[in-house]
């Protein structure tokens, strides 16, 4: 994952609050907002060698299927749930935002933008998947099976009612850093949303 | 990651006995204390006095801060880890995960290990003498709750000078001894470590239980209990009890992998007419046989009464979250896949109940072909995580020793 997106995502979540992050990955958003922001949580993941990265850094760690649904939460039982670069791989991305919105009175949900210039020139000019550093898999082992641009996830959530609170595109190329501001779906590699019901 | 040791290497400079394994804790010895009584039973009697036999690991650090307490299992004992003697063959049950450089690290903790009240290893229990009528308790012992071990084992605690536990740590119904720590003793543990356990049985748990004590209870030599008075012992039933017990222990898939149906002797050749035996038969019966010999029928229905009755929350209006949220320690959580005596289901509903109380856990469900006995056995991904969890209760005990002396 990108550095940038998670500077966006510490700045968005209140300090002292409670956070669940989806898919933690190795734990260092969680340990992180814990150091600097006293924020308290857990983090949900299902790759044993990210879990056993997480219980090295001290981070509460949760074994689980996020395609099981997250059932076993309570209404509002965090403010925030996150989850970073997970969307895309899930079986009903749809379903499991609805359920974050049930689970935390916000949240933030980052994924690769599938409407940037670069996977659009791949598939446009070589007639195949895009694979690229970002999505280095190839379309028939990838864990990223349900791609989607801005405009996409815009769409879902005017579909649902779901409110965005901020959203912010981010780019590692400098170049793409400064025209993502003006055109996010073609430049900007990862879109990072911030909603509320 | 950490890869622990298995190899037997000669020591050269730990003093053990040559032959010993170099990341064993050595020969050991066990100890006994006797505390005066009364001592109140959740059943309502009392004890006028009890003994508890234990062993102990490692150093206890100066501000006794490093201790870690072993709570064992339905067949456990005090011999957690080590050898008793240089001829000794097998090390104590748990030595695969203590010892130098294990995941519960005898060069960091004090570890404590101990054969609990009602056992047949040494401490007070049925096959001790019942002070009323000079003669072995048998079947009148009281039956016990795992409350009761805690409070016992908190006895322990004093006598060991320990005020608060580095961890409490558990598998199966050493688990639920470890969570009922946690709620009885809130103050008294930073950790609790719950490996294959359970809030409760379920009714099927249960019934495997009953159809064990069945076993032992309608052998004719189990004299309504009183069978070391009349100097019988229901061997037959006790092994019936382990085999029931161990079949549940391991998975179809395990007891496939390691027997399948090979034969360990007869044939079905057409025209021979000799008794087929299956090797895992064979392997049960030895199961059984080497239990029976060396473990108390009635400490066996006490125990399996022990585990049929905990109920984590009973007390606690049946909510789970509301008994939790009294808990101050920690928690790590683990399971695994073939377990189906207790299902990583029922680690998901401890986890589930601690993140609703608000409660710091780390729950990993770890791949096994090996069921409940898992627990026990070597497996990478569960030696990794448990080290990497006690690694950082570990660095707790020095950064808070450091603070104190910057303070």
């Amino acid at each position: 994952m990108m550095r940038k997106d998670l500077d966006i995502i510490h700045n968005w979540v209140p300090a002292q609050s409670r956070v669940l992050d989806l898919g933690c990955g190795d734990g260092a958003l969680l340990e992180r907002l814990a150091s600097e922001k006293q924020v308290s949580g857990y983090g949900v993941e299902i790759d044993p060698e990210e879990i056993q990265k997480c219980v090295e850094r001290g981070v509460n760690v949760v074994e689980q299927n996020l395609d099981n649904g997250l059932k076993n939460f309570a209404d509002h039982s965090f403010d925030t749930v996150l989850m970073t670069q997970a969307l895309q791989t899930l079986r009903f991305p749809h379903l499991v935002v609805e359920e974050m919105l049930r689970v935390g009175r916000e949240c933030i949900i980052t994924f690769p933008n599938f409407g940037q210039w670069k996977a659009r020139w791949h598939l446009a000019f070589s007639g195949r998947m895009p694979v690229s550093d970002l999505l280095p898999y190839e379309w028939y082992d990838t864990p990223n099976i349900h791609f989607c641009t801005f405009k996409d996830f815009e769409v879902l959530c005017r579909e649902h009612n779901w409110k965005i609170l901020h959203r912010q595109a981010v780019s590692e190329s400098p170049v793409s850093g400064v025209l993502k501001d003006f055109l996010p779906n073609l430049f900007g590699e990862t879109a990072i949303y911030h909603l509320t019901r | 990651m950490r890869k622990i040791l298995t190899t037997e290497a000669q020591s050269h400079h730990s003093g053990k006995p040559a032959g010993l394994p170099a990341n064993s804790v050595g020969i050991v010895e066990s100890k006994s204390h006797t505390f005066p009584g009364p001592f109140k039973l959740a059943c309502g009697r009392v004890l006028d006095e009890y003994t508890l036999v234990y062993e102990t690991y490692g150093q206890l650090n100066a501000d006794k801060s490093n201790g870690v307490l072993i709570c064992h299992a339905l067949s456990g004992h005090h011999h957690a880890a080590g050898y008793h003697s240089a001829s000794d063959k097998r090390p104590g049950w748990w030595d695969h995960y203590i010892g130098p450089g294990k995941p519960i690290d005898t060069n960091k903790f004090f570890v404590v290990a101990l054969n609990n009240l009602g056992g047949c290893h040494g401490s007070t229990g049925p096959t001790s003498i019942n002070p009323e009528t000079g003669k072995p308790w048998g079947a009148d012992f009281p039956p016990l709750r795992a409350r009761d071990w805690v409070h016992s084992q908190a006895q322990l605690a004093d006598l060991l000078g320990i005020q608060q536990w580095a961890a409490v740590v558990g598998g199966s119904l050493g688990g639920m001894q470890a969570m009922r720590w946690s709620l009885e003793y809130p103050e008294r543990l930073r950790h609790c470590v719950v490996i294959a356990s359970a809030m409760k049985l379920s009714a099927q748990n249960i019934a495997f239980n009953e159809t064990a004590r069945q076993a032992i209870t309608s052998d004719p030599d189990f004299r309504d209990g009183r069978y070391l008075e009349e100097d019988t012992l229901p061997r037959h039933g006790l092994a019936v009890a382990r085999m029931i017990g161990h079949i549940t222990y391991l998975s179809d898939d395990g007891l496939g992998k390691k027997f399948g149906r090979e034969l360990r002797s007869g044939t079905f050749e057409q025209g021979v007419e000799e008794l087929v035996e299956f090797q895992v038969q064979s392997y049960l019966r030895y199961q059984g046989d080497s239990f029976s010999g060396s473990f108390d029928p009635n400490t066996y229905i006490l125990m399996t009464r022990a585990l049929d009755y905990f109920d984590l929350a009973r007390e606690y209006g049946d909510d789970p979250v509301a008994a939790f949220s009294h808990a101050r320690s920690k928690f790590l959580l683990v399971s695994f896949t073939s377990d189906w005596r207790f299902a990583p289901e029922r680690s998901r509903e401890i986890a589930d109940a601690l993140m609703h109380a608000n409660v710091p856990v780390t729950y990993a469900e770890v791949e096994s072909p090996m069921g409940h006995d898992a627990f026990l056995l070597p497996n990478a991904r569960y030696e990794n995580i448990f080290a990497a969890y006690m690694n950082n209760v570990a660095r707790e005990l020095t950064d808070s020793a450091r603070s104190e002396v910057a303070q």
